[in-house]
């Protein structure tokens, strides 16, 4: 079979970052091409350098697509030529119908006058080819996620695709959604459609690719061939998660003494879809000196969890009981659960985390205000010695404390939050995915951080997607899968195939 | 300075940015600081000019004070609802409806002056409180529930007049807004009593300056440079002795200016020294990051509302006194000369920027254009194109510097 795509040393950098480098990714003409990788493999990257998200000249490489080197400058290019990306946030607009979604950007018209009646007789007919009954004029948002994600398709066949890129499709579908969007996908495999796939769910994979090319940090690691002997999932999760783990954590000597924080039948429900309980029955518990980690793919409920628990700051209709030193706590709101000493460092820091206009001496008074005034007059000397603490105490590089954390790499950013909550003296410190997008040294530097807190005696609860991390930093490891803990083991009994093989027997 | 130096890890380029600057390039590094201010010296200098130094003549510069009090007065809380992500289009209405109320009071009920005046400052808390409780409970924009204010309190207010204009009010209510400090010491000529009291202010101020610099020094906080500070310092308390004296030689400081200085100076305080003035900062900078530091985010911006009403309210109070009657009209477009000199003064619309200062500044600066061009007989037609080509520019250039920088 002829090759459609071809991406040859694909490398590309975010400031302070490697994300891709020595990608190369052969795709031939009417297969189903699976991408695998743990999160921040580079996946989601790669495809956006390929759909032209990423324009070319802020990566290097080549990208030769039916035989020619391609220059896409924008997605619009790459459109154009039938490269259609499908995105995990999936890009329609809510409140307009499907046909209109479906023809958005590429409307059927004549001077500018869109014909309503040509538009829905097409998009009836791209409708029967994904195979939804839904009338044209329904508003997305009155249809499931898993119908959204067929209208996704219907736009990018209304496009003439000829490569059709899928972004995690199946992480918000049902049993009975998946499998008939990857039927779908067979079809139109038949149809002489090419396909990139991207997901964590081996098991489709294993169903419908016809090739598997595995990304482990950035870089390609080999490309399994399925036609002509299956290939089993062991297989992949080795490839997915092998690599080398010589001192990328510091040495500790962990002193583990009572169980001071206890999180006792925790249930929560979605915020929005309110009889969507999203938490179920989550148990868990933290001893003196002990880090705990928390493994799981992304939107397993992690986050969602540390959040519901630090001030009920996520989901509705909230149970269980939170203790701290065997009392039951009232964790209530955020400011009860900081007055508790409990303290929650977000995933998302410039979004969550950070007010980014201000300066790091702004952000690290922010959660404890008091500390730094009296009568509520803030006396600015001592928050400026605050801040100055711990600039050098987490060795903040910024040409001084007045700097916006706005003008930060990413790992100085993360240390102005880790300060933060460090200044509210926190017992019980969460960490949410504490060393994602920052540098090889700024990560070390945070597990140093991390490693003395504990031997403090703080109890550290760790979410991450990196399974090193929690391999190398951890001294007990939960996993949890759709909002469930569904295995707990000391970490020196785990392993990242032991932990992936749990993740992949639940879902 | 000796932090910046020893930290050797520290990039050179960064290094550099951070080391010690010339006086200039302080001054291009915070133009934002000190552009405002030029403006509205260079502006005041060319209507000195232009009008043949009219602008400045005691008796004018008592009137720009009085003119445009009420919309400093209610500057200074639409600073806190604009930073905080707001907007409040109904301040002019509601400075109307309380001028009728007080009026409707005052005049027809013969209520004195001083319970009538406080039940108007509780009806404007309430007011606040009563959009605050939309805005910041039930997240219905505040431009919406604002908008809707405006339309009903320009109602009630032609409802509690009936149409009419009523009038006049007390005499020791319109002390308020054509009052001056009593003088003490002299009774004829130059009114000592207000002169002495700008040339102590000038000199409290020089020196609290100079004290907080000395605890900058000592804390090690990078302070401004000598030649700016002491240039600055000097600059501002000549400018306030001579203002001082100006109005010394008409009929001494006006009561309503203050009032207005010791709410300048309170907002001032407030915004840059407390932990409400710094949460609401955060609240505008990133409201998610306010709210998971343990900030009560909601309560907060419904406390900036209940503010802005009480301050509408008391603008109501001035301009009732100031016109000695209240008229259906009164507070008409108000609304959009309190943002303007919000947005002039530096203050960002999607919040968690601006100074009080710079809101104070940004009044002056349409204060000033009013009533410069007013004298120069410019039409009312042109005025406000001008005003509007200012305010565009002023925003421009502040984006401009910020984009570049």
């Amino acid at each position: 079979m002829e090759t459609i795509l071809e991406m040859r040393d694909i490398r590309k950098t975010f400031p302070g970052v490697v994300a891709l480098n020595k990608v190369n990714l052969r795709v031939r003409a009417g297969e189903i091409h699976a991408i695998v990788g743990e999160n921040g493999a580079g996946k989601s990257t790669l495809m956006k350098v390929l759909s032209g998200v990423y324009p070319h000249g802020s990566y290097s490489g080549d990208i030769v697509y039916e035989g020619q080197e391609r220059r896409f400058l924008g997605i619009h290019d790459s459109e154009q030529l039938g490269v259609i990306i499908i995105h995990q946030e999936l890009a329609l607009v809510p409140l307009l119908s499907i046909a209109e979604n479906i023809f958005l950007g590429n409307e059927t018209a004549q001077r500018g006058v869109i014909d309503w009646m040509v538009a829905h007789s097409q998009a009836q007919a791209l409708l029967k080819k994904v195979g939804l009954k839904e009338s044209p004029a329904t508003l997305i948002t009155d249809i499931g996620v898993g119908k959204q994600q067929l209208v996704e398709i219907a736009k990018a066949l209304s496009r003439q695709v000829k490569l059709l890129i899928l972004d995690e499709p199946t992480a918000s579908l049902n049993e009975n959604d998946s499998q008939a969007l990857l039927d779908l996908l067979l079809e139109l495999k038949g149809q002489g459609i090419t396909c990139i796939l991207i997901s964590h769910k081996l098991n489709e994979i294993s169903r419908v690719a016809d090739a598997i090319t595995i990304l482990r940090d950035g870089s390609t690691v080999e490309t399994l061939d399925c036609r002509e002997e299956a290939v089993s999932e062991d297989r992949v999760i080795r490839g997915m998660v092998g690599r080398e783990m010589a001192d990328r954590y510091p040495p500790r000597q962990p002193e583990i003494g009572e169980t001071v924080f206890e999180v006792r039948d925790w249930n929560v429900y979605h915020p929005l879809h309110t009889d969507r309980k999203f938490i179920k029955g989550v148990s868990l518990q933290v001893r003196r000196g002990e880090i705990v980690g928390i493994a799981g793919l992304m939107g397993s409920g992690r986050t969602e969890l540390a959040m519901s628990i630090f001030g009920r700051s996520w989901g509705r209709r909230i149970s269980g009981q939170v203790l701290l030193n065997g009392k039951p706590i009232d964790v209530g709101t955020v400011e009860k659960a900081v007055r508790h000493g409990l303290a929650y460092v977000t995933e998302d820091r410039k979004g969550n985390g950070l007010v980014l206009n201000e300066d790091i001496q702004f952000n690290v008074s922010l959660a404890n205000l008091k500390g730094v005034s009296t009568a509520a007059v803030i006396d600015s000397g001592s928050e400026y010695q605050v801040a100055q603490r711990y600039r050098e105490k987490l060795r903040i590089r910024c040409s001084g404390v007045g700097q916006k954390v706005l003008n930060l790499s990413g790992g100085n950013q993360q240390k102005v939050v880790l300060g933060k909550w460090l200044f509210t003296s926190p017992e019980v410190l969460i960490l949410d995915e504490p060393t994602r997008g920052i540098d090889v040294g700024a990560k070390y530097e945070i597990y140093t951080l991390m490693a003395q807190l504990a031997a403090e005696g703080k109890c550290i609860i760790v979410i991450s997607s990196e399974m090193p991390e929690l391999l190398g930093m951890t001294d007990r490891i939960y996993v949890m899968n759709e909002g469930r803990f569904i295995a707990e083991m000391p970490t020196a009994e785990a392993s990242q195939e032991k932990i992936m093989r749990a993740i992949v027997k639940a879902s | 300075m000796k932090n910046e130096s020893s930290n050797a890890t520290m990039p050179p380029a960064k290094a550099a940015s951070a080391g010690d600057k010339s006086p200039l390039d302080y001054l291009k590094h915070n133009f934002r600081e000190y552009g405002m201010l030029v403006t509205l010296v260079a502006i005041m200098a060319f209507f000195q000019y232009m009008t043949e130094g009219t602008l400045m003549q005691p008796l004018n510069l008592t009137n720009l004070v009085l003119q445009n009090s009420y919309i400093v007065i209610m500057a200074l809380g639409m600073l806190l609802v604009i930073v905080a992500g707001h907007i409040d289009l109904s301040v002019g209405s509601v400075c109307g409806f309380i001028g009728a109320l007080a009026a409707v009071l005052m005049v027809q009920y013969d209520w004195h002056f001083v319970p009538a005046s406080l039940l108007c400052l509780a009806c404007g808390a309430l007011i606040g409180a009563v959009q605050g409780w939309f805005v910041a409970f039930f997240r219905i924009p505040s431009f919406i529930v604002t908008l809707a204010g405006m339309l009903v309190f320009k109602g009630l207010a032609l409802a509690l007049l009936q149409g009419q204009s009523v009038g006049p009010f007390p005499e020791s209510f319109q002390k308020l807004s054509s009052g001056f400090m009593p003088d003490l010491l002299s009774s004829e000529g130059l009114r000592m009593t207000s002169l002495l009291l700008g040339v102590v202010l000038a000199a409290v101020l020089a020196a609290a300056g100079l004290r907080a610099r000395a605890r900058q020094i000592k804390h090690g906080i990078q302070a401004e440079p000598a030649a700016i500070f002491f240039v600055k310092t000097a600059l501002f308390a000549a400018l306030l002795v001579y203002f001082s004296y100006l109005l010394a030689s008409y009929q001494g400081l006006p009561n309503v200016l203050i009032v207005m200085a010791v709410l300048i100076f309170l907002f001032h305080f407030i915004t840059g020294h407390t932990t409400i003035g710094r949460r609401v900062y955060a609240l505008g900078g990133n409201e998610k990051a306010a709210k998971l530091s343990g900030i009560k985010t909601e309560r907060l911006s419904f406390y900036t509302f209940v503010n802005m009403g009480v301050l509408a309210a008391l603008a109501g109070l001035v301009f009732a006194a100031r016109l000695n009657t209240a008229t259906p009209k009164a507070g008409l477009g108000f609304e959009l000369d309190v943002i303007a000199a919000c947005f002039i003064g530096g203050a960002s619309a999607s919040g968690g920027v601006g100074k009080v200062m710079g809101a104070v500044i940004g009044a002056f600066v349409m204060g000033v254009m009013n009533n410069g061009m007013s004298i120069l007989g410019v039409g009312i037609d042109y005025q406000q194109v001008i005003k509007g080509v200012v305010l565009l520019a002023a925003v421009f250039v502040d984006v401009y510097n910020k984009n570049k920088a």
